[in-house]
């Protein structure tokens, strides 16, 4: 009985035909391709892109050098450096993310005491030398500033999740 | 009740064994049962006011402090009732009241004991909205940094300076929510131990200065090594990240430091990365320094050495390693010169003995009467010092003859005398024990004399000990004769507390000669210097820079840059200093201690055992193939096999050879200016105790050279002169000033004692 069905598909080309139905109705639906760069696919503010240091409104940077983001990050791709700043607060010298290493796993953000690391909806960056793929503190800060407004608008939003 | 008896006590339903008398949480903490607790630490009294150990105890209505309940026959203990555990969550709950929640800010965050314990007591949720208190910070000098909004006023950093610092530096003023832990008037808190407040502090109230915020607990990697700067052996901790020294903590040892270091053992770390560390080789080329490979520099080296020959002399640290010295040694026996010598400070070599502690470190704390003689052993080795005044809280009776009054931080007869006439002091002490001998029998007695004698031959176990400044003198062979026939006469065990890290080692694997005079007298063709910086580490500088300058080949081995060597070296070998290097010290008491390296050595630095390993393959010596330094450690073990070290003189000396001036100066070495290390160690050279150069001089003695305290003076000493300000010190007795030694100002100057004149500037 199989054997003659399976004729009779194939002769009259049956499955093709099925295929080719799907094919043609998606010809006359509205089209959902994005168009990228002209075009963005909508973000969740919880996206984990590029990462960003933050400062409070009166300019001073929000990280405290606790360290628990280094501790926290599974592909040990942080590395703090602290000591007293003239003034006796607790500030790094140097904080960098290498982000080869990085699995934007969000750990860093999600253990920041202070909201002071996170991480953006930049998603679009390149290097053009292995160097560049440290995220140093400057950088980071840099990031921040340019975004602040998105990234605080995101906190907000998921304020009531944490 | 006897305090041997032991009694059975149920804690938990499990039946323990505790002594009589003993306190609940102890026998708890032995038996391993873990109750929570904040102001109850094991060296510390006990002042119950924590309240964090309160358990159930059977047929006792309220919950008791575990701290403070002594255990008793057939008690049943709950530590994990609902009782108990209610009485643990509220007490967490008032202490975290007005601790302020920055442990992301905090030192202590991720070793903190209330940390820890509010994890397994303390509610998720405050249930406290009022304001928290809060307190302001206090100065208390360069190692300490106080954040006092944190304390919970357990009050273990007071019991600490008044039970074992033994000054009272730190109390509590203020009660109840208005109690502050401070220092009364404002002052820093200067005592030789005062770095364990920062280990004995259960939250971060008190922590470490260099050490603030540089790192995490968490980060650091736990590495053993041995204090390198006095003869106690501390076993230290390192705490080592990223190939860096970050922080130095006590190994606890009951046995030598129990679970204290003196702060010159925990911040000397800070030196490990000065600017002044030295890391690559220096050759001296027409009188101008110039950095250099290894292979050109050990060249240069060889060729020098092999040109003097057997006229080589070693002048090596007593600091250096076993492995060190007994490479040092071979190396110069091996050219034909048997010329080294490690007692860089002592100011006599007419008698040898072997100068160790006598007993094991622990019986000085057992010992029922002390005579020291020429020593500050509080500031020479805080730890031994500590001992001594726990056997003296314990009715040990203890007395000092020096050459300059002390602060004491326990009772002590001084007797204070002009250095000249220290010989005559322990000769009375001598007759009146009833000793005979030339000098003693000339001995004048007084009372003091008769009370010391009396308490050294009453006493069950007696102990007479020589510190640095009786090394230093040039009568030393005469203190040490006169001192053994005291110790004979008074069956008191002598002993010596020696000078540096590995004093004992040095004398065991034979790194010790004829003295300073036989080195230094006739200049040496060669010299080898191991550690040591000329205008600092010896007894008499300008003697010292005199042979080295007229020396044909200078070749020294050193971690540090110094301008004392380099005016005389001709080549500068770049070595491992404490922490990068392994080794073996042996202390006061004969213990071998050996460590590891805890960090790769800096730049170009290699261990000092390596670069004498190779020096002796270039210079074609036999059995210098050694792979590792445990190689070379078993090679000098097997050389000091059977050699014993005995404090008795071989031959009595009684000329006294420093004789009654106008002006006698005493020249002590502070305690931050023994080493190399020490004096680059930056936070401990902002403490009070590392003393600058000065004119330290009584206010008649001042006058009569018509000196004010603050002006400038001029020190003549052998012809050299040098401008020091004058201070004055109502400790220095009459005829004498006290100029140190080791410290910048007063490198030219000679011998630690010895006739200076005193004129205005």
């Amino acid at each position: 009985m199989k054997v003659i069905t399976d004729y009779i598909k194939s002769l009259f080309l049956l499955e093709l035909m099925k295929g080719m139905s799907v094919t043609g109705r998606y010809l006359f639906k509205k089209k959902f391709t994005v168009q990228y760069p002209e075009e963005r696919a909508p973000m969740s503010p919880r996206f984990r892109g590029l990462h960003a240091q933050r400062r409070y409104e009166n300019g001073e940077e929000r990280c405290i050098a606790c360290k628990l983001c280094e501790a926290t990050c599974p592909a040990l791709a942080i590395t703090i450096e602290a000591e007293p700043r003239e003034d006796g607060s607790r500030r790094t010298t140097r904080y960098d993310i290498d982000l080869f290493k990085c699995i934007f796993c969000g750990y860093c953000q999600e253990s920041c005491p202070v909201d002071a690391i996170v991480e953006t909806r930049v998603y679009e960056y390149h290097f053009e030398d292995r160097e560049s793929a440290v995220m140093t503190k400057a950088k980071l800060l840099a990031v921040g500033e340019k975004h602040e407004a998105q990234i605080a608008a995101d906190i907000q939003a998921q304020a009531r999740y944490r | 009740m006897s305090e041997d008896q032991t009694v059975t006590i149920e804690v938990d339903g499990r039946e323990i064994q505790a002594k009589a008398g003993q306190m609940l949480i102890d026998a708890t903490d032995a038996a391993g049962i873990n109750i929570p607790r904040f102001c109850y630490h094991k060296k510390l009294s006990v002042s119950a006011n924590c309240r964090m150990c309160l358990v159930e105890v059977a047929k006792v209505p309220k919950p008791l402090p575990a701290c403070a309940t002594p255990v008793a026959e057939g008690m049943k203990v709950q530590t994990r009732s609902p009782l108990a555990i209610a009485a643990q969550k509220g007490t967490m709950e008032f202490l975290l009241i007005n601790h302020p929640l920055d442990c992301p800010v905090c030192d202590q965050g991720g070793e903190c004991e209330l940390q820890d314990v509010a994890l397994g007591y303390g509610d998720d949720v405050s249930r406290f909205v009022e304001g928290k208190r809060v307190v302001m910070d206090k100065e208390i000098g360069p190692l300490i940094s106080t954040d006092l909004t944190r304390c919970i006023h357990c009050t273990r950093c007071v019991r600490f300076g008044a039970e074992i610092a033994g000054v009272r530096e730190l109390g509590a003023t203020g009660r109840g929510e208005h109690m502050t832990i401070g220092t009364y008037i404002e002052k820093s808190v200067d005592s030789e131990l005062s770095g364990n407040m920062i280990d004995v502090c259960p939250v971060g109230s008190l922590t470490s200065k260099p050490f603030r915020f540089r790192a995490r607990a968490w980060e650091l990697i736990q590495r053993d090594a041995i204090a390198p700067h006095d003869a106690v052996g501390s076993n230290l901790h390192l705490h080592v990240r990223r190939n860096e020294v970050m922080r130095v903590h006590p190994k606890e040892n009951d046995a030598v430091n129990e679970c204290w270091i003196s702060d010159r053992d925990r911040f000397s770390y800070t030196a490990l990365n000065s600017a002044e560390r030295l890391d690559t080789p220096l050759v001296k080329t027409r009188g101008e320094w110039k950095e250099s490979g290894w292979h050109e520099a050990l060249t240069r080296v060889a060729s020098g050495l092999k040109e003097a020959g057997s006229d080589l002399g070693v002048l090596a640290s007593p600091g250096c390693t076993v492995e060190e010295l007994h490479l040092a040694r071979k190396l110069a026996n091996g050219l034909g010169s048997e010329r080294i010598e490690t007692r860089l400070r002592q100011g006599d070599f007419r008698t040898a003995a072997g100068a160790w502690l006598g007993q094991s470190v622990t019986d000085l704390e057992r010992c029922s009467a002390a005579l020291l003689i020429g020593s500050n052993v509080r500031k020479e080795q805080p730890i031994f010092g500590h001992r001594l005044r726990k056997a003296a809280l314990e009715g040990c009776d203890v007395s000092f003859i020096n050459p300059l009054e002390l602060e004491m931080n326990y009772a002590a007869r001084q007797i204070v005398t002009p250095p000249a006439a220290m010989a005559g002091e322990v000769a009375a002490v001598a007759r009146a024990a009833g000793a005979a001998g030339p000098l003693i029998d000339q001995a004048e007695v007084t009372e003091r004399h008769q009370a010391i004698a009396e308490r050294l031959k009453a006493a069950p176990a007696a102990t007479l000990l020589l510190g640095n400044l009786a090394q230093a003198h040039p009568d030393y062979a005469v203190l040490l004769t006169l001192a053994s026939a005291l110790a004979k006469a008074t069956g008191a065990v002598l002993g010596q507390l020696p000078a540096g890290a590995n004093s004992v080692g040095a004398q065991l694997v034979g790194a010790v000669g004829d003295g300073l005079d036989a080195m230094l007298a006739q200049p040496a063709k060669g010299y080898l210097l191991m550690g040591v910086e000329p205008g600092y580490d010896l007894w008499d500088p300008a003697a010292a820079n005199a042979a080295l300058t007229q020396s044909g080949f200078v070749v020294a081995l050193s971690g540090f840059r110094s301008e004392s060597l380099e005016a005389v070296a001709d080549v500068i070998l770049p070595v491992s200093a404490f922490a990068e290097t392994s080794g073996t010290f042996v202390n006061a008491e004969g213990t071998w201690q050996s460590f590891a390296g805890a960090v790769s050595p800096k730049g170009e630095t290699r261990p000092a055992w390596k670069v004498l390993r190779v020096l002796g393959n270039l210079l074609d010596l036999q059995g210098f193939d050694h792979d590792s330094s445990e190689e070379v450690l078993a090679e000098a073990r097997q050389q000091a096999e059977g050699r014993q070290l005995d404090n008795a003189p071989a031959d009595a000396v009684t000329e006294c050879r420093l004789v009654d001036a106008a002006l006698t100066r005493i020249g002590d070495v502070p305690i931050y200016a023994v080493d190399a290390l020490v004096r680059h160690a930056a936070p401990l050279q902002k403490t009070r105790d590392a003393i600058a150069a000065a004119i330290y001089i009584n206010e008649s003695e001042a006058a009569k050279a018509g000196l004010t305290a603050g002006m400038q003076a001029a020190v003549t000493q052998n012809g050299t002169r040098v401008i020091l300000p004058v201070t004055i010190d109502p400790n220095i007795p009459n005829g004498c000033v006290r100029i140190p030694a080791g410290v910048a100002g007063t490198e030219q100057l000679g011998g630690q004692f010895g006739e200076v004149t005193l004129e205005k500037a």
